[in-house]
């Protein structure tokens, strides 16, 4: 049963959602902390700098950013009152060193020992303490009959690497633990004292699969510190670029998933569908992934007449040519049997969670940014939001098809609507420091950017936040109980991140 | 689904004709590749893929590969799932500390003849990533490298021609070793 809801957004106007911040004491973080805790608002980010820790949150009083400052290297854990944070917090402790007081997890998590110095983001100089990277506590097990499969970090396919420490029961999976952090590549210190231009390239290469998103959320963030109005040919464009950029992976992981479970005939017309797509992105704005495209304060490339009439064709064509394979979906007993009831996770852990994107929704987690915080084009459009219950392989993936039909809608409509005008208003340095916030509905979820910018215009800290953070630890819980030979489809029906994760 | 088995029979393969320019460039590569890989190894070319650090735009247009208007397993061109099945190693992303032993590791795991080829502009330079403390460099830095293809990513068209390369230095040379480039 799928529910629809096109509630329109509480947000409305086209300025992005501003994100209040405000410094807090040791008490008020520990309350709010509990909060989530108890289930009151969803952890947006957690993020630390040197001498400070930032926790973003959303609850009934709107989107606001807490700060709580860092004199003696150590803060209390919101980790240990509410667990999605506890893998934010292990990454806050590699990068800068401090300490969550009451985290029981005292492992590393990004740093594998490998790195020439240690805390690389605290200003203390401090010197590494090199580990061999192999040297890890996976989670203790006992009981009988039980063994290990560890798989990784590099994997059987073409696909980015992790480490998957399996505990089974013959077939059964009893526990999966991942182990990520392999593909950091520490952007957030090369964006430090970085100019916007850099930052924004850093930020485009973040999650090549999600280089719009990822561009989209930076740039309104600087247009937030700045206050700069982007003109509305640049607006339009911008979501034309992040539907294009969803319909694609939609496509691919349509393919994946179905290829997984050994289906190849829907995989291989996936497959063209997704190149007549990035084809199409490549005559229209000169990349396949249209990458560094959306720059702060507009886009980088217009889009001629002829060019919007074949973005129009390939849409018209897709359409019919996708609902054929939804059918063969539909009508193979087969597929369905390895997608239906398969890593299914419960509508409680999502919202716990606030995991974003088809994990979330398929699992009744009725939230998409597009429509709930609203950003400018998508205030002008009636936003469709599927949500399911089932919290399946085979819910996430009929999201992905629910959301491919929603976004062919919205790319007509983009393209009939298309405004003339600029496409990108003058960058403006200020004098003073400024912040903002960016959040995107990336395919894959809600992307957070926040960066702060010093008085001389370069970025004195920047973060973003893959939404990967909230879906990763879901898929451990997804995939229990299930048979092991039933990982990939499991894993393909997240599609989370490594490197947006890894950073 | 029969009548899109019966439609897909009926219709000319979209494999080479669909996409524009890209065919006629992906066509002409397509011949010599399978020769070369015939005449230098006797069979077809096997190639297995590590990411050392990428952002995954790389990994996009290699699975671009795959699909059936490049459709490399035609042109003698496989991916396997095991290095000690393979010819090739095809790696991408500036090799970040973490992933520095699973490459070498990976590369040992590899028989000889092999080749390997450092793919997108992360893995010859280090790309926009170079400096950072995360990250070793080049794949050069790590092992030794027969071919860069530059891009962010290279297009899937890019990286055929990268592979033909390959395949005809190894051959002119004659001689079976890898490393005699
Ligand atoms: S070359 Fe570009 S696409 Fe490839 S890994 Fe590097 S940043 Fe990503």
């Amino acid at each position: 049963m799928v529910r629809r809801s096109r509630k329109s957004s509480k947000h409305a106007g086209a300025a992005p959602r501003s994100w209040p911040r405000r410094v807090v004491d040791a008490k008020a973080w520990v309350a709010q902390a509990e909060a989530l805790g108890r289930g009151e608002g969803d952890l947006v980010a957690l993020f630390g700098e040197a001498d400070r820790v930032h926790m973003a949150v959303r609850n009934t009083a709107g989107p606001q950013i807490l700060t709580l400052a860092v004199n003696d290297g150590r803060f209390p854990s919101v980790g240990s009152r509410h667990a999605p944070a506890i893998r934010l917090e292990r990454a806050i402790r590699d990068l800068f060193g401090h300490e969550p007081i009451g985290l029981a997890d005292t492992r590393p998590w990004l740093d594998h020992g490998a790195w020439p110095l240690a805390a690389p983001l605290s200003k203390r100089r401090l010197a590494a303490a090199p580990r061999s990277p192999t040297e890890y506590k996976f989670l203790p097990v006992e009981g009988e009959d039980l063994h290990q499969i560890p798989v990784g970090p590099v994997h059987a396919g073409i696909i980015e690497p992790g480490h998957f420490r399996f505990t089974a029961n013959g077939e059964t999976v009893v526990r999966l633990e991942e182990r990520l952090g392999y593909v950091h590549k520490g952007v957030e210190w090369l964006m430090q004292g970085a100019t916007v231009e850099r930052a924004a390239t850093l930020v485009g290469r973040v999650s090549g699969d999600s280089t719009v998103a990822y561009a989209f959320a930076f740039a309104l963030a600087v247009e937030t510190a700045l206050r700069i109005e982007v003109p509305v040919r640049a607006v339009y464009l911008r979501a034309l670029m992040a539907e294009l950029e969803r319909i694609a992976n939609h496509l691919g992981d349509f393919g994946a998933v179905c290829n997984d479970a050994t289906f190849v005939l829907i995989h291989a017309h996936c497959g063209i569908l997704r190149e007549q797509v990035l084809q199409a992105s490549d005559a229209a704005f000169g990349h396949r992934l249209m990458r560094d495209c959306i720059v702060p304060g507009g886009v980088a490339t217009d889009i001629s007449a002829e060019n919007i009439r074949r973005l129009k064709a390939l849409v018209e064509a897709i359409g019919p040519r996708f609902r054929e394979l939804v059918t063969i979906y539909d009508d193979t007993p087969s597929l369905q049997d390895r997608t239906v009831t398969t890593g299914t996770v419960s509508g409680d852990l999502v919202r716990r969670f606030a995991a974003g994107g088809y994990v979330g929704r398929a699992s009744a987690r009725d939230f998409d940014v597009r429509r709930d915080l609203a950003y400018a084009p998508y205030e002008k459009f009636a936003i469709d939001v599927p949500t399911l219950q089932a919290g399946d392989v085979d819910a996430r993936l009929r999201i992905r098809l629910l959301e491919i039909e929603a976004s062919l809608k919205l790319v007509r409509r983009i393209l009939e609507g298309l405004p003339r005008g600029p496409l990108r208003a003058p960058m403006r340095a200020a004098k003073d420091e400024r912040e903002g916030v960016g959040l995107v509905e990336g395919f894959r979820g809600d992307v957070f950017v926040y960066v702060r910018l010093a008085a001389d215009g370069t970025v004195a800290r920047c973060h973003p936040r893959d939404p990967s953070w909230f879906q990763w630890p879901l898929l451990e819980v997804a995939v229990k109980d299930n048979i092991v030979a039933d990982f990939p489809l499991c894993n393909k029906s997240f599609n989370c991140s490594y490197s947006g994760h890894d950073l | 689904m029969r009548s899109l088995l019966f439609k897909s029979l009926a219709k000319d393969p979209v494999t080479i004709d669909g996409p524009g320019a890209d065919a006629r460039a992906a066509k002409e590569l397509a011949s010599t590749l399978d020769d070369l890989a015939r005449r230098v190894l006797g069979r077809s070319l096997v190639i297995r893929e590590i990411d050392a650090g990428s952002c995954n735009g790389c990994e996009l247009e290699i699975h671009a590969l795959n699909n059936p208007v490049y459709d490399l397993e035609r042109l003698g061109l496989k991916f396997a799932a095991s290095p000690r099945h393979a010819d090739v190693l095809l790696v991408t992303g500036p090799v970040t500390h973490n992933m520095r032993m699973a490459l070498e590791r990976t590369w040992r795991a590899t028989p000889d003849p092999k080749w390997v080829v450092a793919l997108g502009d992360c893995a010859c330079s280090g790309g926009v990533f170079a400096g950072s403390y995360a990250c070793v460099g080049p794949v050069s830095a790590v092992v030794p490298v027969d071919l860069h293809i530059t891009g962010c990513p290279p297009r899937p068209v890019e990286i055929l021609k990268g592979l033909v390369a390959l395949l005809d230095a190894a051959s002119r040379s004659g001689a079976a070793g890898g490393r005699s480039l």
